[in-house]
Order: C-alpha cells, then structure tokens, then sequence
C-alpha cells in the first residue's frame, strides 16, 4: 500500500519534472545536443570563438606598437603582404589596428549588455513580483525613458559627459535600459502566475527564496537569448556612435572609428572601409546566430 | 473606445513633461555655464556673470526648467543657441523637413519589403525564396547601416554615377539614404513578421479553418495574417525610432543637412540649447508617434475593442 503511494508520488513528480536527479545534472548537456543540431548556430559560435581568440591573443598575433607605428612611405597603401589589410594615411598597419580594435567593439558590447541586464534585472523583477506602487511608479519612469529614441538617449548622455570610452559605454548602456526593464518585467509577470510558484507560496517559502529559486531561473531562458542578441545591437550602436564622431575617438583602432576616418579616404582608398566593416558585421552576427540558437535550444516546450 | 483614446491622450502630458525633464536634467549635467563656454574662461569674470544672467544661468535649476518649458508653451521656443546667438527653433525648423522626409520614406520601404516578404517566407516555409530570406535578412541584421550606406554610395555614386553623394537639394538625393536606413530596418521587421505569421500559422483556429475546408488563400487572408500582423504592428511605434536614429547616422554618410548632423555639430561646439532642443524636439516627435500606433492598435485589436466597447470594466 505504502510502496503503491510512493511510486504514484515519484510518478506524479516525474511527470511534473521535478525529481530525475540525473536529468538534472545533465541540463547543459541537454541543451548542447539541441544546440548542436542546429548548423547555423554552430557556425555563430565557431565565428564567436574566433573573434574571441583575436581580442584575447591580439599582442601575440601582431604586437600593439604596430597599430602607433608610422612609416612615412608606406602612406595609403593596399593590402599587400607586408601589410594585409593596407595602411592608413599616416602609414600605420591596417591589419594590426583591426585585430587590437576587436577588444574595443566585444568589451563595449559585453560590457553594456550586462550592465542593463543587471538594471533591467533589479527594476523589471521588482516591479513584475511587488506590483502595486513599485511597479506604478517604475513603470511610468520608463515610459519616459522609452519616449526617446536610444540613439537621441546615448547623444544626449555623450554631449553632456564627453565623449570617451567610460562615458559610451554609459550612453548605449543608459539607451537600452528600458527595453530590458520591460522584457523581465512581463517574464516575472508571467512566470509569477504559475502554479508551482503559488504552491510556493503557500508553502511559506521566503520571497527572496521564491525569486531566486523558481521565478528567475524559469525566466532565465529568454533572458540569455535577449543578452545575446542585444550584445549585437549594442556593437553595432557602439560602432555608429564612434562613426559619427561621438564614441571612441580615432587615435584609437576602434572599428568605428577607423570606418570615420576611412570615409575621409573614401574616393582614395576605399579598402580601408572593407576589413573594419567585416569584422564588425562577424561580430554581430555571431552574436545573433548563438542568440538565435539558444532561443531553441533553452526552450523547453521544444524538448524532443 | 474613446474613453481609451482620450485616456491615452491624456496621459501624454505628465510623460511629454517627464521627457522635458529627463533631456533637461542629462544636458545640465555639462561641465561649465554658458558665459564661459562662449567667451572661454579667460574672458572677465562680469562678462560671464552678464551672459549668464542673459541666458537665464544665474536661477536654480528648478526655476530654469519651468522657463524652459514655458518658453516652450508660451512663445513656442526652444531657448537660444550659444553658437550663432539665435532661436533653437530656426535651425531645427531648417533640418527637420530632411531628417523627417528620409525617417518617413525609410519607415515605409522597410515596412512594405519586411512585412511581405516575412510574410511570403512565412507562407511558403522551407522554400528556396524562405531560405534566402532568412540567411538575406539575418545578415543585414548584422550590418551597421553607415556602413552599407557607405558602400552603396562607392558604388552608386562613384563606381557608376548614377546618384549624386551628398546634400539632400532632391528626392534624387533620398534614394540612397533611404536604402541605407531602410534595408537595415527591413530585416528586422521580416524576421520578427515571419515568426508571428509562423506562429499564428500553428493556432488551433487555424486548424479548424483548414478542417472546415477553407481554401488556403483564404485561410491565409482573412484568418492568419490579421492575427499576425497585431503583434508586428506594436513594432511599428518603436521602428519609426529606428528609422530616425538610422537617419541620424546616414546624414553624417551622406553629409545631409538634417537633424543628426546639426545635434553632432552642436555637441563639439558645446551648444547645449541646440542640442537639448533638437533632442526635445525629435523625442516629442516620436511620443506622438508611439501614441498614434497604441491608438491605431486599440483599433485592430477586438480585445481591446471590446474591453471598452459595453463601457464596462468588465475584464479590468
């Protein structure tokens, strides 16, 4: 009799997904075999790796000083052999200025990601789970934030801080805020409606305990996929903004920048605008097929 | 249902003024006055207290806000340039037209390619047309658009002299711009069409069409696409502001006279007023849009329709 109810209660909780500790410990390799299936998002992250190792090992693949070094009589040249990707005006390496700029572009798009993750996570989970006032008057401040279009938010910010790499970060970090409050805001919303976090509740579980343990990590999916994908947007923003001048400015191998000033040179020497634009637009996409690949992959109404 | 409209109307004022406050607040964060941004800090001490009591920079910033948006209401002015010494609203009324024209235009290219081929793609999955579609639309999601637009001026303007490279004197002078912008936009609004459509394609009332026998243009037309299109239609408030930060950036490529270009000249010469304006100016525009698109919903949505329709409170 007794055995008879625990195999109907294991039975039930298997159903529901609970229990299977084995499963459990084998999540990520779960989500891997989906992963790996799909070509295209393997293909975005062989790309990720790549551009990676170039931003990690640029001083071993050509050491830094190339990118200062100006050799008068190679002024403007071609891709050649000694310099694959040409030189710019004043003779520097073209080549050694794009490897060392990968660090710029990656670090500004991981680094504003997480940062309005991490703002978007405190304010969204908030108003989402208290409702009620917290979520009336964060709310309204964001429809505030969301009236003004993020590149107008980034040049206001730029304008009034200066224009460098701390305060650009800011700037794109600042524009995409609300966009992130809102997402994790409806995924609390939602998820907090469910019945195993009501069971929680009724369960006398602890509010921080109930956040962390059932509401987020059951959000987390479309969380990792919207990070990833906005890292792509925010190289791109980071990329444009230093374009026109109000990002990293150009002594600076910053992708951006080096299209600025390869715009000067646009009639002259229009390879300079080739290799930052296809570094530029890898980066982006890698970023964009593992994004695309995770939303599969880490969704479980997907399991097959 | 007019009861939303007005509602919604309404509340456009404390967020118009948030807006106002928000733009005022990050631009007064700038380092020094405008007394001794004009005439440099070796100017007389009395110089700059008198051009500062001129721009109103000797009051608190409270005060200074609730002129700012008087001057707004009132006279219809947005403030004084520290450059050229006259009204913000000249030079934004000279460069708007241009920025506006090219949002416009790029706003509907992008719509009419993004929305029908998503939809095609959608219709006809796993298709050669689907195929290209979404490697085509996943890699202009990919490129910054100055970029491209640099490109097709190498190509157009001087490869083949087709179009002219920079000014904005023509509608000749928008094709390329308007490519630039709207091509980048376009494969967003596809990816996010063809997934909607997909997902509708799936519902359970779809099935019951095809149960029932209804043919499949039917199906497509009058059951599937309306469903679709609510969600990509919510897009469109936020893609308008797209378009008009992809303008901005294009006017630098194609050194048009328009807004972006007059907000990053006047950030290196330091003219807050022009571009606390130019920014007010372009961020009540695009409220107003956002408002339009959140009516135009409450339109096509029935359940909204409906909500407010028996004027009742029914299903909060």
């Amino acid at each position: 009799m007794e055995e008879r109810a625990v195999a109907e209660t294991t039975q039930t909780l298997r159903s529901a997904g609970v229990t299977r500790s084995k499963k459990k410990t084998s999540q990520l390799k779960e989500i891997w075999r989906r992963y790996r299936k799909n070509k295209a998002a393997v293909l975005g992250l062989v790309i990720l790796v790549f551009i990676l190792g170039i931003a990690l090992f640029a001083d071993l693949i050509v050491p830094y000083s190339k990118c200062i070094e100006q050799v008068g009589a190679d002024r403007l040249q071609g891709p050649s052999l000694a310099h694959f990707f040409g030189t710019d005006e004043y003779g520097r390496d073209l080549f050694a200025r794009v490897v060392h700029g990968s660090r710029f572009s990656l670090f500004i798009g991981v680094a504003t990601s997480l940062m309005a993750l991490v703002f978007g996570a405190i304010l969204g989970a908030s108003a989402g789970y208290f409702g009620g006032v917290v979520d009336n008057v964060i709310c309204r401040i964001i429809d505030v934030f969301a009236c003004v279009p993020p590149i107008l938010l980034s040049l206001a910010v730029v304008a009034a801080l200066g224009t460098n790499l701390r305060n650009l970060i800011i700037a794109i970090t600042v524009s995409c805020i609300p966009g992130n409050v809102r997402l994790i805001r409806s995924l609390v919303l939602t998820v907090a409606e469910q019945d195993y976090v009501e069971a929680a509740r009724s369960y006398g579980t602890s509010t921080p305990r109930i956040l962390f343990r059932y509401v987020l990590p059951n959000a987390m999916g479309p969380i990792i996929v919207n990070t990833t994908m906005s890292i792509s947007d925010m190289i791109l923003s980071a990329a444009g903004l230093s374009f026109i001048g109000m990002g990293i400015q150009p002594p600076s191998p910053e992708w951006g920048a080096l299209l600025s000033n390869a715009q000067t040179y646009l009639f002259t020497a229009p390879y300079m605008l080739v290799f930052p634009g296809i570094f530029i637009i890898l980066s982006s996409l890698a970023f964009n097929l593992v994004g695309d690949g995770l939303t599969d992959a880490l969704d479980p109404k997907l399991k097959d | 249902m007019t009861k939303y409209v007005i509602k919604r109307i309404l509340y456009m004022i404390p967020v118009l003024l948030g807006v106002a406050f928000l733009v005022f607040t990050i631009l007064s964060l700038t380092p020094g006055d405008p007394g001794s941004i004009i005439l440099g800090i070796t100017a007389k001490p009395e110089d700059i207290a008198a051009l500062n009591a001129e721009f109103g920079y000797d009051k608190p910033f409270l005060i200074r806000f609730f002129n700012y948006i008087g001057d707004i209401i009132f006279h219809f002015s947005l403030g004084t340039s520290y450059q050229s010494r006259g009204p913000v609203m000249a030079d934004i009324m000279s460069r708007f037209p241009n920025t506006l024209t090219l949002a416009v235009l790029s706003m509907a290219v992008s719509s009419i390619i993004g929305i029908s081929l998503g939809i095609l793609s959608a219709v006809r999955q796993y298709s050669v047309l689907d195929h290209v579609c979404v490697v085509v639309a996943l890699i202009f999601a990919s490129i910054p658009g100055f970029w491209f637009g640099l490109m097709l001026l190498l190509l157009f303007a001087l490869k083949l002299g087709w179009l002219p490279s920079f000014g904005a004197s023509s509608l000749k002078h928008f094709i390329l711009p308007t490519l630039t912008v709207s091509l980048t936009s376009a494969a967003g609004l596809l990816r996010l069409t063809r997934s909607a459509m997909l997902e509708t394609i799936r519902q359970e009332y779809i099935r019951t069409a095809k149960a029932k026998g209804a043919s499949e243009k039917r199906i497509i037309w009058k059951h599937a696409l309306r469903n679709a299109l609510l969600p990509v239609v919510t897009t469109l408030g936020g893609g308008f502001g797209a378009s008009l930060g992809g303008a901005i950036i294009a006017e630098t490529v194609f050194a048009m006279p328009g807004m972006g270009t007059l907000i990053t000249t006047a950030i290196r010469q330091k003219d807050i007023p022009m571009v606390m304006g130019a920014t007010l100016f372009l961020a009540v525009l695009f409220s107003f849009v956002i408002l339009l698109v959140d009516v135009l919903y409450a339109f096509i949505d029935p359940r909204i329709k409906a909500k407010y329709q028996n004027g009742g409170k029914s299903r909060g």
